[in-house]
């Protein structure tokens, strides 16, 4: 058996080596292993968006490598901003946004809240519960294709087994009113266990000796609940909302699968509309300000998100 | 400084001979394509040009909803990926024009390769850029064209066909046009065979794609839609948006909403086999290339199952053309070999046994040979169909076309938002905004 490293004494930098970095001041040294990474974040992440940003005020098209590429000002922007369809699909991402996040927010919490009371069985729920969220969403897109199945599918059979409704008489991704709905539910499935474990981490960090001095003031389970357990959790359940926030915004595999934007263009997401654009229409330029767009509107989102964060994180 | 002459003209000689004998070497080609039957067949059928030419094959293959992107993807990254492309005929015209394919007039003068030797509209429709012009960036390779099969052992129960004639006063029997099309399926839609609810027809609705709009224009074209007016190209309104037009267009939804299964709201060609070979429709739409599998299923296969080509409607009589030619990729760097390929495969020895295999050879020796029409039960009906094709936009801009009219015909079809007319209108403002786009307007 070979010696472990422990036991072996340190050796010194080579000679050789030592002598290169011998007069360097400590600013210096840090640069040097800094570099490389600052070096690959630009070729990887500044560089891109730089260059994106350049082409959404041309008219250049990738997959026309022979034509002029032409300067036209802000014109691909003005063109996005006034397209009724574009504005169609930021509705729609918002309907998704906001109903994935209200459902999550509270299904998660109640979920946390449920498996924070210590009973038999907790670690195997646990287990249980967070399944779903460790699927590829193109299998989950997949599956939930057959769920919603009007003639052989589980969910139209519970709905209708629930309510009396003849299963294979609506049908989930090609109704309308429905379709929305139908994507919201499986991302809701998938995620809540998400915000359900940031949740059960806030639940967890709460002290015992708050509730037990709560207890001694003979303040009520639902007082306890609202002036210790919520404004404790708010940070977690805030993060939370940040990321799957983010994540929703982009969200395109699983409504690709499931709907594929239809029908007509009510599940149409911003990002599908976007892909649509980019890599089936090939309008790179006029692709690239739609990107912008929507970097912008996440990012100054975010931000004003994260600052509300901090303040609640620092009361 | 003669002696360096001398190295120099050395090394030229050496490396024309290097390239001399290049061509001559073995290859090892990849040819991409859609992942379906058809693709099988000619891995088969390859095996005889690997014997023959001493290169070897491999084959890229893409499932048909994610083939355009992938595809494309490739041609337009100047990827080393394919040397020879299979390529949908609704890409020849980006494909010539952003020098994607090789142009083959000269190949084909140099080897006897004659358009005239192929069925004119596979000419038309996979090979030529611009249109009508003798400009070849391919050579046929496998027609198709949608046209419908149907529960042929349904239709001659006497119990139907008694029920039919009574409610219809006609016989049951393949539909003389569309509308009776459409009494057919209606008459099947929720019906009981063998303690098994049936439904009427399945038929495209894909919305991702291009299924809609495979499925639609065999109804618009039959109803009067033109892509332009044909003595000015480009103009779009009061062709794409006539009235007959929208009358076609209502027809498709009438079919969608009274005689589908439920949930098919998104079906393109594996799913409208899917709902066939299962037994729960009496008449599917699909392209041709699906009939030599229907005729060896164990299920309905056989004398269950009948063909017929697009039925006619009140102003024309037209189906949507499939099918591919097969391009060299500009790219590659065994151009040769590529070539060799493409001349070997052009052989009408080689189209005779490509159909035998399942591979629709667009050769008129082959489908004009006697025996042509009766070697399946479905040959006829594939020579009857390839007749009467008509083809969807090939201009370098087909996507945005395509995905324009993807999104309205699907809005109105499935969707059921606004009416048929503004869905045409709706498709040729978007339309035209796409070849002002390009300059064309």
């Amino acid at each position: 058996m070979s010696k472990i490293a422990i036991d072996r004494p340190a050796q010194a930098t080579p000679r050789r080596i030592a002598r290169g970095f011998r007069g360097l001041s400590d600013r210096a040294l840090a640069w040097i292993f800094v570099g490389p990474t600052i070096l690959l974040l630009l070729a990887v992440n500044i560089f891109p968006l730089i260059w994106t940003i350049w082409l959404s005020f041309t008219n250049f098209r990738v997959n026309r490598p022979n034509e002029e590429v032409k300067f036209v000002g802000v014109q691909n922007y003005s063109r996005i901003l006034s397209d009724d369809d574009i504005w169609l699909t930021m509705q729609a991402t918002a309907h998704f946004l906001f109903w994935t996040l209200f459902l999550q927010i509270l299904i998660g919490f109640w979920l946390a809240w449920l498996i924070n009371r210590k009973f038999k069985g907790n670690d195997l729920w646990t287990t249980v519960i967070v399944l779903p969220m460790m699927l590829s969403p193109a299998v989950v897109g997949n599956f939930w294709t057959f769920l919603y199945q009007p003639q052989i599918g589980l969910f139209n059979y519970a709905v209708g087994f629930l309510t009396g409704a003849d299963p294979s008489s609506f049908s989930m991704i090609a109704d309308v009113t429905l379709a929305p709905w139908a994507i919201i539910i499986v991302d809701t499935w998938m995620w809540t266990p998400f915000v359900m474990l940031i949740c059960l981490a806030g639940l967890r960090s709460i002290p015992d000796s708050l509730y037990e001095a709560a207890e001694c003031d003979r303040a009520s389970k639902w007082r306890q609940f609202w002036t210790i357990t919520v404004p404790l959790v708010l940070p977690f359940l805030m993060l939370a909302v940040l990321f799957r926030g983010i994540e929703n915004f982009k969200m395109f595999d699983l409504v690709v699968q499931l709907t594929g934007g239809g029908p007509g263009s009510v599940t149409e997401l911003t990002s599908i509309n976007l892909k649509r654009e980019a890599f089936e229409k090939w309008r790179t330029g006029y692709s690239s300000a739609y990107a912008i767009i929507l970097f912008v509107t996440v990012y100054g989102l975010a931000a004003i998100y994260v600052k509300a964060l901090n303040r609640v994180k620092q009361r | 400084m003669r002696a360096n002459i001398a190295t120099l003209a050395l090394a030229g000689t050496v490396a024309g001979f290097g390239l001399g004998t290049g061509s001559a070497k073995a290859d090892n080609l990849t040819l991409c394509w859609a992942a379906w039957d058809p693709a099988n067949a000619l891995v088969e059928l390859s095996k005889d040009f690997e014997k023959e030419s001493g290169h070897t094959m491999q084959f890229e293959f893409v499932p048909w909803p994610n083939f355009a992107d992938r595809m494309l993807n490739e041609l337009n990254s100047g990827g080393q990926l394919c040397d020879l492309m299979i390529g949908d005929s609704q890409w020849i015209g980006g494909a010539a024009e952003n020098g994607h394919y090789l142009k083959l007039n000269e190949f084909f003068d140099a080897n006897g390769i004659k358009m005239e030797d192929f069925i004119p509209a596979t000419v038309v429709g996979y090979a030529e850029w611009p249109k009508n012009t003798p400009n070849y960036w391919a050579l046929p390779a496998f027609g198709d064209v949608v046209g419908w099969t149907y529960r042929k052992d349904w239709f001659a129960r006497p119990e139907l066909q008694e029920e039919f004639k009574k409610a219809y006063g006609r016989d049951l029997a393949v539909p003389k046009s569309l509308e009776e099309l459409k009494d057919i399926a209606q008459f099947f839609q929720g019906r009981e065979i063998d303690g098994k609810k049936v439904y009427g027809a399945s038929i495209y609705t894909e919305r991702g794609s291009e299924g809609i709009t495979m499925g639609v224009t065999n109804a618009l074209y039959n109803y009067g839609f033109e892509y332009q007016n044909p003595s000015k190209p480009y103009d779009l309104e009061g062709f794409v948006n006539s009235p007959d037009a929208a009358k076609g267009l209502e027809f498709y939804k009438a079919l969608y909403d009274c005689c589908t299964p439920p949930g098919a709201s998104d079906w393109y060609m594996s799913e409208t086999i899917d709902a066939y070979k299962s037994g729960q429709v009496a008449l599917q739409m699909n392209f041709a290339f699906i009939w030599p599998g229907v005729h060896a299923d164990p299920n309905v296969g056989g004398d269950k199952s009948g063909y017929f080509p697009n039925p006619p409607g009140p102003k024309g009589h037209f189906a949507q053309l499939g099918g591919q030619g097969i391009s060299v990729v500009a790219n590659t760097d065994s151009k040769d070999a590529a070539l060799a390929y493409i001349k070997w495969f052009a052989q009408p020895e080689v189209q005779k046994k490509w159909w035998s295999v399942g591979g629709y050879s667009a050769l008129r020796s082959v489908v004009e040979d006697p025996g042509f029409a009766t070697s399946q039960p479905y040959a006829q009906t594939f020579l009857d169909s390839m007749a009467i094709v008509k083809d969807f936009w090939a201009e370098p801009s087909y996507a945005s076309l395509l995905q324009a009219m993807q999104k309205h015909v699907h809005n109105y079809v499935v969707a059921g938002n606004g009416t048929a007319q503004e869905a045409l209108d709706g498709l040729v403002k978007d339309w035209t905004e796409v070849f002002e786009d390009e300059g064309k307007l």
